[in-house]
């Protein structure tokens, strides 16, 4: 009796006191391996008679189960310390910066670009584009600028050196040859696919691109953006043209209501012409595009003048509709603030990181445009 | 184009203000861009009298006043030599600003006197360039009058005249247009016709080629000299120099009629003859300007005895000009072509107030009514008798009528406007209505058919009027307003952007000689006009941009950088030589970093690339290397073809050489990929996609250890290794290369790792055996690799 007491008191001592893993194994070796001193107790019970077993057996057991729970507690206990020690070990400064990685961006004209082209996909138009190296012909004459006309002069266009035929290619002055490219009926080029081709009526096209100008100041620049639209139905009028104006500054500008006025204008290729303005506030600095008092000139448009339809094989007298032509960099200076053009295209890092937009800012009904 | 109030309302019967007219004239289609009111700034200048004038004590050139002022008498100092008891001047009170010098008035004492004001020149009053001494005004002025009063200056409009519109160059033009839009009533023209008192004596004569109709006539014994006040105000106002009447009043019809006209010193023509004809070689003309212009058969030229005078609608000649000794003037009133008179307009680089408006068409009718005009002014400023009047040529015809049908104005513009209120816009216009037809006035010949005509309607009913429809629905593509190529464009650009590269946009021009290096600089793709001589041909790649783009930012302190540019490239001036590229550029320069890692950065470029080839849809593609052009790396570059020939991107580092060209420290890395050139995905109805089957069965992952000749590109392993079994062999990849110790000279040792993925059942050991021999004769066929022992 007082041998296993004993036993288990010197046992359970030795346990707790183990310091580590493989001292505690030895323990459990010593006390419940095959010969260990509490095995060689359950040994002894096989020889004795049933009526001492029955008051030794489980005393005997008692004191494997209590061995055996205390070498259990022990070892969680030497394996959680254990643990915590390696984790200790581990820790590092997480203070300190993780590996560089450059923040990319997406050029503001071009995010403007995909958010003029949603809130215009959203009005049933579809994209058409033109090459950047036009003819005369598709840049002014079927546009209606009659030969050696003043309004050609306006434009400042570069031009390309003449060839052998005497005729000079250009750097299209606006993305207007591509209404041409678009409804010019019966044409037979072939062109690679991803220039516009003949449609028949209706048409409902926008242009994106890039477009030229022998010009250089804060507001110009040799290289800039245009989206051009077209639409071309039976009895599409210029209150059509308002209401698709109106609706895409208000999108555009993310504001319920932007004020805006028609104000008549000239361009040869339009009858009637017109600007549209908008109402903005330039008393800060900035502009304000919805405030103040003060009007801004946006955007060029008008109803495609017939002489452009018949030159395109379209009966004027069937066929109507309306045309504009949007300035998508002045666009976006005027909703994000940037104040000079040029900067746009300079690719200073510094100045597209902080103008740029992030991969994921797509725009997107359900997430707006920006 | 510039006027004032007080002209339009010789025209314009209106009580409107100059912010009425502006608003009106912009809702009418004429663009004011600004309006300078020039009394604005002397809103404190006001008449003085000097009472009496001594000289300063201390200074010789200094006079100390005493002047009557608005402020009572003052003792003012005053520097100007012509300041003298009885003059009456423009007085300046302490405290204002003087336009002219940028100076605001203190009471200081000037060498010991206190000066209590100044009196000013009409230089620092900003209404003459040059002056001396102080203003000198009518004795007879009230002192305390406001000088912008006195001076006559009043706001000026300035707007612009768009090409269609060359009657709005004439105040008179101006006002039509405003009274039809309802802002006052036009006043009759009263120019009645000066019967000629004798025959002329001076023929003419035209080419009708060189100019389709001229008048003129001579007007004996006139007295030139100054125009009156009220001329010369009216020419200053709007910023012509006077110079004497005979021409002031030339300058007067041409601003207030857009009637430009061309007076000669009738003493000093050559011959009885005046001829308008085409130029000849070689001939020169001394202009008013004091240049001598040589002529061509290009330009219209007027000639005498002598040969040429003057170019016809541009310029007139020094030879012939009036003076104010002229006695005898011959006035000339003439149509000159439009086309020709712009041609010549830049030939000879002359922008004249004449040249500017026959370019854009002077109104053919006026031709008979200028000349009376201007006779009737000119015998009354000068006196004289004039002559008959010879006409040579003829007016061109007048515009047609049109046929219009009054309905059209609302298909067209929208507007509801009445037949009556139409038939009553287009007479106050000029236009003649006839029922059915419609005939312009000889002034609009811009207008050509019925959808001018609405214009007309619709610009002076109001655009304000117009409605707001919605547009009709319209079928949608089923597949998104944007093409495959144009979603392509705009997923390279959000991948880039996601995997840290900035998006740039430059120029599609660069430098000649960049352009050289990159393949490209083919004389017809100069610019024969570029803005600046580095931005004159049309780039044949984007990369050279990149790189000037990052050298720039790394000049600025900014070396380390990731650009791309999704834009197009031209191989030639054909629409089907221009394609798309996305190109993207890094100049590797990361920061330094505590964990020091580190790799070749054109793998990580080259990880980059075949991600965002992935992401457009990109097939497999091989990697090429030792073929690339000349502005890569030799050694560090390749291609990625699709087949044989085509080519879809290059890649990797940029050579040195045209780095150092481009002035840009290297090294840089790079790819230009052909978006055109990758192939669109076939067009499904459906949008399922292919069942996917997935095994149950573990995949095995075996080594194998290849030597291969050192100069094999360890990719071309993957291709034989993954065709030896297509059914089992999932992937297989290049792990470890190692040349060294235990490899013989001129082999390298590749490690690949094989991906087995057992379909219907686990594979047995002589299986895999198999499949391993398989592959390892595969390697050996195909480059010759040898299983390492």
């Amino acid at each position: 009796m007082t041998d296993l007491t004993t036993l288990q008191a010197d046992l359970t001592a030795r346990i707790a006191g183990s310091a580590d893993l493989a001292a505690l194994e030895a323990i459990r070796v010593e006390a419940l391996g095959k010969t260990g001193s509490v095995s060689e107790l359950l040994k002894t019970l096989g020889r004795l008679t049933p009526d001492e077993r029955r008051v030794e057996g489980p005393k005997i057991n008692g004191l494997r189960d209590a061995v055996a729970a205390a070498i259990a507690d022990r070892k969680a206990a030497l394996e959680t310390a254990e643990l915590d020690a390696r984790l200790a070990k581990e820790t590092v400064d997480l203070s300190l910066p993780p590996p560089p990685e450059r923040r990319g961006r997406v050029h503001p004209t071009m995010q403007v670009m995909d958010e003029m082209i949603a809130v215009f996909a959203e009005m049933g138009f579809a994209l058409a584009e033109g090459p950047d190296i036009e003819d005369d012909f598709h840049n002014f004459t079927a546009l209606n600028f009659p030969p050696k006309h003043p309004a050609r002069e306006m434009h400042d266009t570069f031009w390309l050196p003449e060839d052998e035929t005497g005729q000079r290619k250009l750097l299209r002055t606006h993305t207007s040859p591509v209404q041409i490219r678009a409804m010019q009926q019966g044409q037979n080029h072939k062109l690679p696919g991803w220039i516009a081709s003949s449609q028949t009526p209706p048409i409902r096209i926008i242009v994106p691109g890039r477009t030229y100008r022998s010009d250089s100041d804060a507001t110009h620049t040799p290289m800039f953006h245009q989206i051009e639209g077209l639409v071309i139905d039976r009895d599409i009028h210029m209150g059509h043209l308002k209401w698709t104006l109106d609706t895409f500054i208000s999108r555009f500008f993310e504001t319920p209501v932007v004020e805006t006025r028609f104000r008549p204008h000239h361009f040869p290729f339009t009858e009637p012409s017109a600007e549209m303005d908008v109402k903005c506030d330039r008393s800060g600095g900035d502009v304000k595009i919805g405030q103040g008092s003060d009007w801004m000139e946006i955007v060029g448009c008008g109803m495609v003048h017939p002489n452009v339809l018949t030159n395109c094989g379209l009966d004027p007298d069937e066929w109507q509709g309306f045309a504009f032509g949007f300035g998508v960099d002045r666009l976006g200076m005027l909703k994000y603030g940037m104040p000079d053009l040029r900067d746009m295209f300079a690719g200073d890092v510094r100045w597209l990181d902080h103008f740029g937009f992030s991969a994921f800012q797509a725009p997107n009904p359900a997430t707006g445009l920006s | 184009m510039k006027f004032t109030l007080s002209w339009l309302k010789e025209h314009l019967e209106t009580t409107a203000t100059v912010d009425q007219v502006v608003t009106a004239m912009t809702m009418a289609g004429l663009e004011v861009e600004h309006v300078e009111d020039p009394g604005a700034k002397l809103a404190a200048f006001s008449v003085a009298r000097i009472v009496e004038a001594v000289q300063h004590p201390n200074a010789d050139k200094l006079r100390v006043c005493q002047v009557d002022t608005k402020d009572g008498r003052l003792e003012i100092v005053c520097g100007a030599p012509n300041a003298r008891a009885g003059l009456t001047t423009i007085y300046a009170p302490i405290g204002a600003y003087v336009p002219g010098s940028g100076v605001t008035l203190e009471a200081r004492p000037v060498r010991g006197v206190v000066s209590n004001g100044m009196l000013c020149s009409a230089k620092e009053l900003e209404v003459a360039e040059e002056s001396d001494g102080i203003m000198e005004l009518s004795g007879d002025l009230a002192v305390g009058a406001l000088a912008a009063d006195v001076l006559g200056l009043e706001a000026v409009i300035d707007f612009e005249v768009t090409p269609n519109r060359p009657d709005w160059l004439g105040v008179r033009g101006i006002a039509r247009d405003l009274a039809a839009a309802g802002l006052g009533t036009l006043k009759p023209d009263v120019t009645a016709a000066v019967a000629g008192a004798f025959p002329c004596p001076i023929e003419i004569a035209v080419d009708g080629d060189a100019c389709p109709v001229f008048a003129g006539r001579l007007i004996k014994g006139v007295k030139n000299g100054p125009s009156p006040a009220w001329l010369q105000q009216r020419l200053i106002s709007v910023g012509l120099r006077p110079i004497n009447a005979l021409v002031d009043v030339t300058n007067l019809i041409s601003i207030d009629r857009a009637r430009p006209l061309h007076v000669y010193d009738a003493a000093k023509l050559e011959g009885a003859i005046i001829e308008a004809r085409l130029g000849r070689d070689g001939e020169q003309v001394a202009a008013l300007d004091g240049k001598t212009y040589v002529t061509t058969p290009e330009i219209c030229v007027i000639a005498d005895g002598s040969g040429a005078i003057g170019i016809g609608g541009v310029m007139g000649g020094e030879s012939t000009g009036c003076s104010e000794a002229t006695t005898d003037v011959f006035v000339e009133s003439a149509w000159f072509d439009p086309i020709r008179t712009a041609q010549t307009g830049r030939t000879t680089g002359i922008n004249s107030d004449a040249q500017y408006r026959f370019a854009r068409t002077v109104d053919p009718a006026s031709v008979t009514p200028g000349l009376e005009l201007a006779t009737s002014i000119i015998l009354e400023l000068c006196g004289g008798v004039a002559s008959d009047v010879l006409i040579a040529g003829h007016a061109p015809a007048p515009p047609k009528a049109i046929a219009f049908d009054r309905a059209f104005v609302k298909k067209l513009s929208g507007l509801d406007v009445g037949a009556v209120r139409i038939d009553d816009i287009l007479t106050r216009l000029g236009f003649e209505v006839d029922g059915h037809n419609v005939t312009p006035p000889s002034w609009r010949r811009d207008v050509e058919g019925r959808a001018d005509l609405v214009e007309e309607i619709a610009r002076i009913e109001g655009f304000d009027a117009l409605p707001s429809t919605p547009l009709p629905p319209i079928d949608r593509p089923p597949g998104g307003a944007l093409t495959v190529r144009q979603v392509r464009m705009r997923n390279a650009r959000r991948a880039l952007a996601a995997r840290g590269y900035a998006e740039t946009v430059s120029w599609s021009f660069m430098r000649r000689e960049w352009a050289e290096l990159f393949g490209g600089g083919a004389a017809k793709l100069v610019l024969s006009n570029p803005i600046a001589s580095d931005l004159d041909t049309m780039r044949p790649s984007t990369l050279g941009n990149l790189i000037d783009a990052a050298a720039r930012n790394a000049r600025k302190g900014f070396a380390d950088a990731a650009l791309f540019e999704v834009g197009p490239n031209f191989r030639g001036d054909e629409p089907g030589d221009q394609w798309t590229a996305v190109t993207g550029l890094i100049a590797p320069h990361a920061p330094k970093h505590w964990t020091k890692a580190s790799g070749d950065p054109l793998f990580a470029l080259k990880a980059d690339l075949l991600a965002l080839l992935d992401e457009l849809g990109a097939p497999g593609l091989q990697v090429v290397q030792g073929q690339n052009a000349s502005w890569w790396h030799p050694g560090r570059s390749a291609r990625l073809q699709l087949g044989p020939k085509v080519v879809i991107a290059e890649f990797g580092e940029l050579h040195p050489r045209v780095l150092k060209a481009l002035d840009a420290d290297g090294p840089m890395l790079a790819f230009e990929i052909n978006l055109d050139a990758i192939p669109e995905p076939k067009r499904r109805g459906v949008k399922t996609k292919a069942a996917l089957d997935l095994s149950t069965l573990m995949p095995l992952r075996r080594d194998f250890a290849f030597l291969v000749g050192a100069e094999t590109p360890a990719g071309d392993l993957i291709r034989p290794i993954m065709g030896a079994d297509k059914a089992l062999i999932a992937a297989a990849r290049v792990f470890d290369v190692y040349q060294g110790q235990g490899v013989p000279e001129g082999m390298k040792s590749v490690a690949v790792e094989v991906v087995v993925q057992p379909r219907e059942k686990t594979l047995t050991d002589p299986e895999i055996e198999g499949l391993s021999a398989r592959i390892v004769a595969a390697a050996d066929k195909a480059v010759g690799a040898k299983l390492r022992g």
